[in-house]
């Protein structure tokens, strides 16, 4: 299937084949017309509508800030509206090193953005830990403790690079199912069930 | 350097000697704080200036180094060496009484080596979580990541505090003590705050609007560089001073090859000299730009905020073209620098220099010369002369409170010696003095690049020839350079091998949070954030 | 000139002709005008997001939204889309039932207020005697609902967001009250559509002259307060307390308050416009009466929606050029300088109309 972002085609895009089977894999439950242009709404509009949450620990903050800056104007595509508070964020852009002092703190913040939600990795420490992965007290990677969706190398990336990411990011939102796919209440009686104690800790509220 | 020696020896008879980089003098740990007052108030030796703390492990033994300079006397660095008297359980005791920068210096040193201070007021951790197994910087430190896994819980606020008191019959004991009282309404600012420029977190107790006290907590992106440092090579360690400091990642490099150079005793090409004291002060111009922007986007002035970036672009746009990156540019090697300047060099930075002047007219007249952000700075944040050598902030934040503290006349290395330029000073004292210094700085950087321009030789080698291998000495090194925010001071001691046995790197920053507390208090909360703002703290600096 | 009233009128003839009873026909007539009001009030908003989005990155030498729609036009339904599906977090210690009442209280309060603005000629749908005092009382529940956001979020930021907004909307209340009621003073009326009237020769700001036109800049620099905007966001102050009384709010609670910031913005542009450049009415000169036709084939409101985005013009420029001031200082510059400024501005008025010195 194509997925559109507009003015860059197909071949302008790695790792297509992700894509592909992502989307291969949410078709073959199949969805009627009705939810399936209506996700198509909704995806239009929540890749479109991509506002940041304002966290930077180092240098990719800095390139973050020259993103929003006049010559490359991330506002074009509709990301300026970055927000300080999670609740109203829609994707967590961990841009620079994670320590293990820092980690708690960046899960808790993950767990206050409201659904749905993305994590893009940002420059080299966020990937895998950087030049710090030997240090005695760094994450390597916020996929240890994170679900990363789009992860950008460089350190700090180009500010095209991130547009790249976003763009990526744009695309794998695009071919979500926000209806037909997951659904939620089985998911958090399967969580219940691995976990009983936090549905005791909750009743116990 | 041999007069300070007999007048240590008049007031401290027992004091020994060393020799080597600077002058260093060996003080039992039980006279240490009497011998601290009187290098401090003895009128001839008059060390009013702490420049750097440094926790050392020597194996057989655990100690403080002590760096004093002085403001009087032409700013001679001598360096006091302090002995714990039991490794195992090992106490100094503080002098953060005297130089307050000590307080937050030797928590540090508590925090990494296990070090406790007697008398210390808040001998809380500074960098790492509160229960972290051992202290990382120690020799014997296990790096086992089992014993400190990634953790999964929130670190309990820390509001009980620990002060070490010496008894008569000289048994250390610990007193208890509280950073907040029980009913105070603690605000927290941070680790993540769209204004703390960073992972800095404060925690603040308020009293309606007004900030009763700050509590600055530290070492949300405390990465370790220092012990990972002691295990690779010393052009190894280079790319980490570009990521501690991004904003002064010319500088620090700069200081770090220099420490390396003096210890291999590498002379390095006239032309490398001139094009790293270009590239230092073109760092210097993108850093303050930034910092405008910062200032004024924190203050609520968005628009300013892009105007700096606009120039900050330009900039970047000469580093890329060079060194082939926008930020963390690796551009210093040991000996010289990596790569020659790309042919549009000159011309990019003239027509840098050409603009400049009518692009700072512009940033005063959208935002210096708007009246609410007059009333925001002036008269904020009052920070005397005598407090910020006493804390040591150093830099354009020092030097709004008229302390001339640049290291560029103190010391001048590179081509500094060559270039005429004026020393920023301004005697408000307030945010509004640190705010005016950097926009002042711009025009001085521009016109040392003007005049580096002209010292430009047309060619030469940009490298002087090393070893294949590095090898320092042994011995013990302390270079100082004006970075973008104050004096960057990088400390290696080597044992003769190919790694360095420790590297401290000083940062301005570190000591700039320090001041928080006595700058904000009795201010408002729109303040603590104008505060800091201008003191413009960088934390991967901070917390390294 | 067109009069509005004369579709509405024939709109009500034609279902009493249907053979409905008057009640049921009234029932019908509110339903639709609320359904019209409420979709305007979306149109609106959204329009507004999108002309400051734009409008600031011109500001900044950036272009703004561009790649959503042409020139990024479709960016503000993108993001309302994304907006309703987004997760409500209810959080455990707040009070559930005001923190779900609050931002619904801001929307009730912007909507009635928007009912009241005059459109055109009989285009206006609450107008009554005192209108404008109803305004301003409909205008102060919505403080009521930022405090409630603030307080019942259990959250120190909303908690000092609201206190600070408290502060600051009640303070400024008394000027922007002054600044309309030198005005009523001058029209010697309260009514909405009789105010309009009273500026077919010539608009309150040029009639009453100098106190009109101080008290048109007082009203500018309080209703800029009133909406929480730059440079008095400080109940929102990003950089201070992450977002102010909102900080908790996510998906379409936070939407509302969104909605209703712009539009307040939009509401107090409306109000402006209405008390100082004669609403909907067009310009006239006093015996230019070929200059007054031509201006009166520009339908009503085109003029009212072209003023009102003007004086938005300037508060939008406003925020995007001045630096947010501090609590003491706002609360200072309204008590010590804008309150007796406007008092005495009101005397003046007084005394001019009393002499019979306006036009």
């Amino acid at each position: 299937m194509e997925v559109k972002i507009k003015s860059m085609t197909r071949d302008d895009f790695k790792d297509n084949e992700y894509i592909d089977s992502l989307v291969e894999e949410l078709n073959s439950s199949g969805a009627n017309v009705m939810v399936g242009s209506l996700d198509k709404l909704i995806n239009w509009g929540i890749s479109n509508s991509l506002w940041p949450l304002c966290f930077g620990t180092s240098c990719c903050a800095i390139e973050f800030m020259s993103l929003g800056a006049a010559r490359y104007d991330m506002a074009r595509f509709g990301f300026e509206v970055a927000r300080n508070s999670p609740r109203q964020a829609d994707y967590i852009m961990v841009q620079g090193t994670i320590v293990h002092k820092m980690a708690p703190v960046l899960v808790r913040l993950y767990e206050q953005l409201a659904e749905p939600k993305y994590v893009i990795a940002c420059g080299g420490c966020a990937v895998s830990g950087g030049p710090f992965k030997n240090s005695y007290c760094v994450v390597p990677g916020v996929d240890k403790i994170l679900p990363v969706d789009v992860y950008i190398p460089g350190c700090p990336p180009r500010p095209e690079a991130f547009f790249y990411g976003l763009m990526q990011l744009q695309r794998k939102i695009k071919v979500q199912k926000f209806f037909g796919g997951t659904n939620r209440k089985e998911k958090i009686e399967e969580f219940f069930a691995q976990h009983p104690e936090e549905r005791e800790l909750l009743e116990s509220k | 350097m041999s007069d300070f020696k007999t007048i240590i020896s008049e007031i401290y008879p027992a004091a020994t000697f060393e020799e080597g980089d600077c002058l260093l003098v060996n003080v039992a740990d039980k006279d240490w704080h009497t011998v601290a007052e009187q290098l401090k108030n003895d009128p001839r030796l008059d060390f009013d200036v702490l420049t750097a703390v440094v926790g050392m492990d020597w194996k057989e033994s655990v100690g403080v180094l002590y760096y004093l300079t002085s403001t009087s006397h032409d700013w001679d660095v001598i360096c006091v060496k302090v002995l714990a008297p039991d490794k195992d359980d090992p106490f100094i005791h503080t002098v953060s009484d005297l130089w307050r920068v000590a307080n937050f210096q030797e928590r540090e040193v508590y925090d990494f080596f296990g070090i406790r201070f007697i008398n210390h007021p808040d001998m809380r951790r500074m960098f790492m979580r509160n229960d972290w197994n051992g202290h990382p910087l120690r020799k014997d430190y296990d790096a086992d990541p089992e014993r400190n896994p990634i953790p999964k819980e929130d670190e309990m606020n820390e509001d009980e505090t620990a002060m070490w008191v010496e008894e008569a019959d000289g048994k250390i004991v610990k007193k208890p003590g509280r950073v907040f009282g029980e009913d105070e309404y603690v605000v927290n600012f941070g680790p993540q705050h769209p204004s703390t420029h960073g992972v800095m977190r404060f925690r603040a107790s308020v009293d309606g609007e007004t900030v009763k006290k700050v509590d600055a907590v530290s070492g949300y992106i405390h990465r370790g560089i220092e012990k990972m440092s002691e295990g690779l090579t010393y052009p190894q360690i280079l790319h980490f001073t570009d990521r501690m400091d991004y904003m002064s990642a010319h500088q620090n490099r700069h200081c770090l090859c220099m420490c390396i150079e003096k210890a291999l005793g590498i002379e390095v090409p006239r032309r490398a000299q001139v094009i790293r004291t270009m590239m230092d002060e073109l760092m210097r111009i993108s850093s303050h730009l930034l910092s405008f922007g910062c200032t004024a986007m924190d203050l609520g002035a968005t628009t300013a905020f892009f105007y700096g970036f606009r120039e900050r672009e330009m900039v970047l746009d000469i580093f890329e073209k060079t060194c082939g990156a926008r930020m963390s540019m690796n551009y210093n090697v040991i000996g010289g620098v990596i790569a020659d300047l790309h042919p549009d060099f000159v011309k990019d930075v003239q027509h840098l220099l050409d603009i400049m002047p009518s692009r700072l007219k512009e940033y005063h007249k959208v935002f210096t010369g708007n009246i609410i952000a007059m009333n925001r700075l002036k008269e904020v944040g009052m920070l005397s002369k005598e407090e910020a050598i006493n804390y040591d902030i150093t830099g354009p934040s020092g030097r709004g409170s008229n302390w001339s503290c640049d290291c560029r006349k103190k010391h001048p290395y590179a081509c500094y010696s060559e270039v005429e330029f004026e020393e920023v000073l301004e005697t408000g004292c307030d945010s509004y003095a640190r705010y005016m210094v950097r926009m002042r700085e711009i025009e001085e950087s521009c016109k040392i690049l003007k005049q580096l321009l002209e010292l430009l030789p047309a060619e030469g080698e940009i490298r002087a020839q090393v070893p294949k291998v590095i090898k320092l000495p042994e011995g013990r090194w302390y270079q100082q350079v004006e970075a973008s925010r104050g004096t960057f001071g990088v400390f290696i001691e080597s044992v003769g091998e190919k790694t360095p046995y420790r590297v401290h790197y000083q940062s301005p920053c570190f000591n700039l949070i320090g001041v928080m507390d006595l700058t904000c208090s009795g201010y408002m909360i729109a303040d603590l954030i104008t505060i800091g703002a201008a003191l413009d703290f960088v934390i991967p600096d901070i917390d390294r | 000139m067109f009069n509005f009233g004369r579709w509405t009128s024939e709109f009500n003839n034609w279902l009493l002709g249907m053979g409905m009873h008057e009640g049921l026909a009234i029932a019908i007539e509110c339903v639709i005008i609320g359904i019209l009001l409420l979709a305007v009030y979306t149109v609106l908003a959204l329009f507004y997001i999108l002309y400051e989005r734009k409008l600031c990155a011109w500001f900044q030498c950036r272009l703004g939204p561009m790649r959503v729609g042409k020139w990024g036009v479709l960016q503000v339904f993108a993001d309302m889309f994304k907006i309703l599906v987004k997760e409500l977090i209810c959080l455990k210690g707040t009070d559930k039932f005001l923190f779900k009442l609050a931002p619904y209280i801001i929307i009730t309060s912007s909507v009635t207020m928007l009912a009241c603005l005059p459109w055109g000629n009989g285009l206006q749908i609450i107008d009554f005697n005192i209108g404008i005092f109803f305004i301003l009382a409909v205008s102060s529940v919505g403080v009521l609902g930022i405090l409630l956001a603030g307080w019942s979020s259990n959250n120190k930021y909303t908690l000092i967001g609201a206190m600070r907004s408290g502060a600051q909307m009640i303070s400024y209340e008394i000027s922007l009250g002054i600044a309309i009621m030198t005005i009523v003073l001058l029209a010697g009326t309260m009514s909405i559509s009789e105010l309009v009237w009273a500026q077919q020769d010539a608009w309150f700001l040029f009639k009453g002259h100098i106190p009109a036109i101080i008290a048109f800049i007082i009203y500018v620099i309080a209703a800029t307060a009133e909406t929480n905007r730059g440079p008095f966001d400080l109940p929102e102050a990003e950089h201070e307390i992450i977002a102010g009384y909102h900080t908790e709010y996510s998906g379409i609670h936070f939407g509302f308050f969104y909605l209703a910031e712009y539009l307040n913005l939009f509401i107090v542009s409306g109000i402006a416009t209405l008390m100082f450049l004669g609403g909907w009415m067009p310009l006239h000169v006093p015996g230019w009466d070929g200059f007054n036709d031509a201006m009166n084939v520009i339908p009503g409101p085109v003029w009212f929606l072209a003023k009102a985005f003007f004086i938005s013009f300037v508060i939008i420029w406003f925020k995007w050029t001045f630096p947010r001031v501090r609590i003491d200082q706002l609360l200072a510059f309204e008590w010590k300088y804008m309150m007796p400024f406007a008092l005495a501005n009101l005397i003046l008025m007084a005394i001019f109309v009393a002499l019979g010195w306006h036009f």
